[in-house]
């Protein structure tokens, strides 16, 4: 048995903290693990996806389409684009922020609406929160990451909440642990 | 100790357990954190090389003087590191030498998806191909012992998925390697035509030993399966998508040393199945082997030459149905990479773009200039291309092509293969335009020191050339330096130079807004009473301005307080945050 989970976003985001810390808590809990990740030139601005899977005995690093259990989004469009990816009926826990991507920029695109109830329609569950304002009342934007993740502990049984706790301390740097530890208990606590 | 280990920390792990004293490298996606991660053990000593073949004629002084040393490169950068790596097979080693080789099978951050695993064969070099983070940690040390017990580099080839993959890896002790002495042996390391004469006989017979090492080593190993009505012979990431699809189903000859490969052994796993397939990405190397082997085999002839694979490709070509997903949503806007809020080299492509000139492009972030709405690049090839291709360009077309013609290339790409072509319109004299992008940094690849910076691979402070000086002590005589923050003195410059009858270089200098030590500026507004919605500032393509409600906005959050889109604008309406007019 395999938990497969994508974190997609916008590079810079910080996607690859989330896949640490997830990585991390699910290789303290005993699993066998992989991360596999995009570094590079998509980092600069454009769509990246880190994928995460624990289980027994993980093969391949990357996940296929239907083959996603979890999508965890840091930008609502990004979630939507990967829709396929989810098996049906996995569940998305996306930030509900929204960045214009060049070509809405560029005034050749509109920014799709109405974008939760098309993923909903596609087959997948939805949990939208906002993220960003949480973070920015637990003290940086920057955290915006951590506080998603917090959100998605909810879904995973099998890792309980000192546990993730325990692996957030063994990823953040120190000076910002009291921060990321807030935003991440303000994650879990959100409705 | 069990880690969870990116592939690219493993093979840094394996050098530091191998005793390896020395790495040199020019960083590239996706073999550059393999370097980096080097660093972080005192016991090795790591720097970048201005390029490729520096670096790995440098780890091959090391290996020569008695030290096990490495390098790494990408796909591409093993074309610029050719010339040593086929010759230095010929020599061998004296301390072990490993080469590393990263392929981007899909093209995730490459120009182009060559195959590295034809390098091996050419050059009659093994080659080793890991399939995760603990083969990568293992297969380098095994990589040390098998070049000095065959007298050989050895090249290691990872793909994105290995490289950039984290698995749990087993970590061991450091090896405690005695140097081994230099000793002068004209016959072995003098390659002229007598000696080379001497030393390919010995090449070819170690490729036979190294065969008959194929066929015992461990490296390549056969799992069983329950049905042997199919057997799968595969490697690196591919041989994970395997397992993946079928478990333990099918026998499988998993390959780890890919050049040379087996005889018998691959024979004797054909016998054992009814069907022989062959899963690869990129081109059929295993294939072409077993069909020299007489043998009926699957495989190019289902799986593609292009692209990297997944599961997912391999158990539909294998005849297994789709798995049920979401409906894919239609009609999403897309979310291609773009040049950074801030970004130095946006003003200048701002300025090349309005006056419509050609511009020869290069290799790094600012190859971002040809994306929309910007569409400022005209070529992009290989590094320094850019440099070489603008005078091949103005000596076929003349006046006509270096009135309105530019090259340009970043300071590390410079430093790697440009200045060799501005040597080439320095001696023939085209009238040629080089812009220098100087953003004090390697950018593309996450921020690497280089020549130019002032700094070494661990921060400190090391040797600096001087641009200005070294351009002009090749002889160009006009050299200038803009600001590309600065529009019009950038635009002046180019128009200025383009017209100059000699050959010129523009040094565009800002350090990369993304640099830790640049102190971001004050986010600016735009003012909707002001702003005549004629979208001039749009043309920029900055993300961090978009056209909302029939107005410009600035989003406060990215905005790096650059100001150029504040030049653009004949109304004013760009302005602080308290409402004041924007100062120089």
């Amino acid at each position: 048995m395999v938990t497969s989970i994508m974190i997609v976003g916008v590079g810079g985001q910080g996607s690859l903290l989330a896949s640490k810390l997830l990585g991390r808590a699910a290789m303290d809990k005993g699993y066998d693990v992989k991360v596999s990740e995009v570094h590079g030139m998509s980092q600069r601005g454009g769509s990246v996806v880190t994928y995460v899977k624990f289980g027994d005995k993980v093969n391949s690093p990357i996940i296929d389409k239907g083959e996603a259990d979890y999508i965890i989004s840091f930008e609502l469009l990004e979630a939507a684009r990967y829709v396929e990816f989810l098996k049906p009926g996995g569940q998305i826990v996306t930030n509900s922020q929204q960045i214009d991507p060049m070509p809405v920029i560029a005034g050749t695109a509109e920014y799709p609406s109405e974008l939760i109830s098309k993923m909903e329609a596609a087959g997948a569950k939805v949990d939208a929160i906002d993220a960003l304002t949480i973070a920015e009342q637990a003290g940086s934007s920057k955290a915006t990451n951590i506080v998603l993740m917090g959100v998605f502990s909810k879904y995973i049984e099998e890792i309980s909440k000192e546990e993730w706790i325990k692996a957030v301390e063994a990823s953040v740097p120190s000076k910002f642990l009291e921060l990321n530890l807030k935003a991440f208990e303000m994650g879990l606590a959100a409705e | 100790m069990k880690e969870l280990m990116l592939g690219n920390k493993a093979v840094a792990r394996g050098l530091y357990e191998a005793g390896v004293a020395v790495a040199s490298s020019y960083p590239g996606t996706p073999s550059t954190e393999t370097t980096e991660e080097a660093a972080k053990y005192d016991e090795i000593y790591c720097e970048w090389a201005p390029n490729e073949k520096v670096a790995m004629e440098t780890a091959f002084g090391a290996s020569r003087a008695g030290k096990r040393s490495y390098c790494a490169m990408k796909h591409v950068g093993l074309n610029v590191a050719a010339d040593p790596l086929f010759t230095m097979s010929y020599t061998g080693v004296n301390a072990g030498m490993v080469i590393l080789v990263a392929d981007d099978p899909g093209m995730h951050s490459s120009q182009n998806e060559q195959d590295s695993r034809h390098y091996a064969i050419a050059a009659k070099m093994p080659m080793l191909e890991p399939a995760d983070s603990q083969e990568a940690k293992d297969f380098v040390i095994e990589a040390y012992d098998i070049s000095e017990q065959f007298d050989t580099p050895v090249l290691i080839k990872m793909c994105t998925r290995v490289a950039h993959s984290q698995s749990v890896v087993e970590t061991g002790e450091r090896a405690d390697i005695p140097v081994k002495p230099y000793v002068k042996d004209a016959g072995k390391y003098v390659m002229v035509p007598a000696n080379a004469k001497r030393r390919h006989p010995i090449v070819e017979e170690r490729t036979r030993k190294l065969v008959a090492f194929a066929e015992e080593s461990s490296l390549n190993r056969v799992e069983e399966g329950s049905d042997t009505s199919m057997g799968i012979i595969t490697s690196s990431t591919s041989y994970q998508y395997v397992k993946e699809v079928f478990g333990d189903k099918y026998p499988v000859l998993k390959i780890g040393l890919i050049n040379p490969l087996p005889e018998k052994k691959i024979r004797d796993f054909a016998a054992k199945v009814d069907k022989l397939v062959v899963v690869e990405e990129l081109d059929p190397i295993i294939e072409t082997h077993c069909k020299t082997l007489g043998l009926e085999v699957t495989g190019k002839d289902i799986f593609p030459l292009i692209d990297e694979f997944s599961q997912g490709l391999i158990a539909t070509k294998l005849g297994l149905p789709e798995k049920p997903a979401c409906k894919p949503i239609e009609g999403l806007p897309g979310r291609p990479p773009a040049m950074c809020a801030g970004c130095p080299h946006r003003g200048m492509f701002y300025v090349l773009s309005k006056n419509k000139i050609t511009v020869m492009g290069d290799i790094g972030c600012y190859t971002l200039g040809a994306t929309p709405p910007l569409c400022a690049i005209d070529t992009t090839e290989c590094m320094g291309a850019s440099i070489s291709s603008l005078h091949g360009f103005n000596t076929a077309l003349g006046a006509e092509a270096e009135k309105n013609t530019v090259a340009v290339i970043g300071d590390s790409t410079f430093m790697h293969s440009g200045m060799t072509g501005l040597a080439n319109i320095a001696y023939n004299q085209t009238n040629s335009t080089v812009i220098i992008l100087d953003n004090s940094i390697t950018g593309m690849t996450g921020h690497q020191q280089n020549p130019t910076t002032g700094f070494n691979l661990r921060g400190d402070p090391a040797g600096k050339i001087d641009l200005e000086a070294l351009v002009r002590a090749m002889g160009i005589n006009r050299v200038r330096v803009v600001d590309p923050y600065n529009l019009a003195e950038a635009e002046a410059a180019v128009k200025e130079e383009l017209a100059a009858e000699e050959p010129s270089v523009i040094i565009s200098r800002r350090p990369c807004a993304l640099l830790k030590k640049v102190k971001r500026g004050e986010p600016i507004q735009v003012n909707p009473d002001k702003c005549k919605s004629c979208k001039a500032c749009m043309k920029l393509g900055c993300p961090a301005i978009s056209f909302k409600d029939g107005h410009a906005k600035v989003d406060a959050t990215q905005c790096f307080g650059c100001k150029v889109c504040s030049e653009l604008c004949k109304f004013g309406a760009f302005e602080t945050l308290n409402g004041e007019a924007i100062t120089w």
